[in-house]
């Protein structure tokens, strides 16, 4: 994957970028220029403003991959999550720190900054949200793990190697 | 808008064929499927042909006019067009030569797919199959094709009570129907326990859940239905062609054990018809992971929502049944050369239908019906097919 291609999709992987219709009030994940809800498409247009993920949500299904993709080689078994997010957009990602057999339906995480894979020893290195498990108790309003969200707002290639 | 027949199939063996050339299976099928339909290539006026990925897998685009100049036609200049959908690409290819002929324009056209996956290795053409999900928020977070489904089953387990015993049903009843079919790739039986105690792929999903990566190529010859008697004893009547679409990744659907492509292709499908699901007497459905199939015979309509593992478990679908399922062996046993297997399972269904099928013959049916999926079922097509008194 070229460099252009990754880096321009910053924003969305290290900080949960999303979108939001101010027609309808739904919220989506990445960002859409068009509200999928809003029947007659034409409300929405030029009314999609940005919106932040706060990075909490729930396991909603999962599977424990033995047979990685590409660049995933080294962290098999890992796994792969959909996590519904409590402002109610779904994200595909893996879950980490944990065992995989503690991994079920209803586990709340949350997300985290991570390293998702290199390409070859002198490739570009992509980072992106993984999600980890969450005390209940810390949950939505609760103390943030060691790696909250950044807050959207600054270029995010400035952060990058930070 | 003109009734269009398929008036003549061909199918090459799928399977490794490391032997054969892209172009050589490509034109073998359709040489055989013009023959078949008792035509000769200066009856044609055009070309569909199905086809994922035969840039990333043998660095070769612009292949419709390459199949057509091999099968000897440059000559006569005619259209060709490359049909891409994923693993629904050969279905799609259909669906645009049953227009052609439909609108009057084109009265014979010439339907292939064919796909070349083993001139690849097994790891990268596991990754190109992947990019039939969404690479940009699903491959590049660690997910694959086999993941994604694996997602689906969960989910349908959570909500459903299906079993592991369940999945594994959908691959032993696949081989046990592929071991009749001699162009199978696989035509060995397997076990429940052998299903079960597979290598891990993604859990729940087994080695033996997920269809293999296969070579092969099919191709039907559509012409009017109005002449059709003129080609074929058995004219096989296209009596809908729908296609339809879905969201891109899983994670952005409402319902993740409804595939609403299916649903809304099935539904347009037989109210075309004017039929219903319990007039098919032959199916053939996309099983490419066992989950999927499972799904899409509740989504088709012939099972109720969250009860295919109960209705599989119960013996519906074993021979002699009301509705023959994947006789061929499917996409898990038969093989799954991509492109080809919208095409293939049409192809199977028909002889069906003619009553041509040999050791796997299904006695009796009229209605038959195809259903092919691409990725996680962005893209779904599903064909009625009727045979003709």
């Amino acid at each position: 994957m070229s460099i252009a291609r990754f880096w321009r999709e910053t924003p969305r992987r290290y900080n949960l970028g999303g979108s939001k219709c101010t027609n309808c009030g739904t919220t989506y994940f990445p960002p859409r220029s068009v509200c999928p809800e809003c029947t007659r498409h034409r409300q929405s247009i030029e009314k999609m403003i940005p919106f932040q993920l706060s990075g909490e949500g729930e396991v909603i299904s999962y599977t424990i991959v033995h047979d990685p993709a590409e660049g995933f080689e080294l962290q098999v078994p890992y796994v792969l999550a959909l996590v519904k997010t409590v402002e109610g957009p779904v994200l595909t990602g893996q879950v980490v720190d944990t065992a995989p057999e503690a991994v079920a339906i209803g586990l709340k995480v949350r997300a985290t900054f991570r390293k998702l894979r290199e390409e070859g020893k002198a490739g570009v290195i992509h980072y992106g949200y993984k999600f980890a498990p969450v005390e209940d108790s810390s949950f939505a309003g609760g103390p943030r793990g060691p790696t909250p969200p950044v807050p959207s707002g600054l270029p995010s290639r400035d952060r990058a190697s930070a | 808008m003109r009734e269009v027949a398929v008036l003549g199939i061909g199918q090459t063996k799928f399977g490794e064929l490391w032997d054969r050339s892209f172009r050589e299976i490509g034109i073998e099928a359709g040489l055989q499927a013009l023959v078949d339909a008792k035509l000769s290539s200066a009856d044609l006026d055009g070309l569909f042909l199905g086809n994922m990925a035969s840039g990333s897998l043998l660095s070769q685009e612009h292949i419709a006019p390459l199949i057509l100049d091999y099968a000897g036609l440059a000559g006569r200049h005619l259209p060709a067009v490359r049909v891409e959908g994923g693993g629904a690409s050969g279905a799609l290819a259909l669906h645009q030569g049953y227009l052609a002929v439909a609108s009057g324009l084109y009265d014979y056209v010439v339907v292939g797919g064919a796909e070349k996956l083993t001139d690849v290795s097994d790891t990268t053409g596991f990754e190109i199959a992947n990019a039939t999900a969404d690479h940009e928020w699903e491959v590049v977070f660690g997910a694959t094709l086999p993941s994604l489904w694996a997602l689906v089953a969960r989910r349908h387990m959570h909500l459903y009570g299906t079993t592991r015993e369940d999945l594994a049903r959908v691959a032993v009843h696949a081989h046990e129907m592929g071991s009749k079919n001699p162009n199978a790739h696989y035509r060995n039986k397997l076990s429940l326990a052998q299903v079960v105690g597979a290598g891990p792929v993604a859990e729940p999903l087994g080695v033996f859940d997920c269809a293999p990566l296969s070579d092969g190529a099919a191709a039907v010859v559509l012409g009017p239905l109005e002449t059709a008697r003129k080609h074929t004893d058995t004219p096989i009547r296209i009596a809908a062609s729908q296609v339809a679409t879905d969201t891109m990744a899983l994670q952005h659907r409402k319902d993740l054990t409804t595939i609403g492509s299916t649903v809304t292709a099935a539904r347009n499908a037989f109210r075309l018809a004017r039929r219903a699901p319990a007039d098919v007497g032959i199916a053939e459905v996309h099983d490419a992971y066992t989950i999927a199939a499972l799904v899409s015979l509740e989504d088709l309509g012939f099972i109720e929502k969250g009860k295919s593992g109960a209705e599989f478990a119960s013996g519906r679908f074993n021979a002699g049944g009301r509705m023959a399922l994947n006789t061929s062996g499917g996409l898990k046993a038969q093989g799954r050369p991509f492109g080809a297997v919208g095409v293939a399972q049409v192809v199977e269904v028909v002889r069906q239908l003619r009553g041509e099928a040999g050791a796997r013959q299904a006695s009796g049916a009229t209605l038959g019906l195809t259903h092919d999926l691409g990725g996680t079922g962005a893209t779904a097509v599903v064909h009625l097919l009727e045979r003709g008194n």
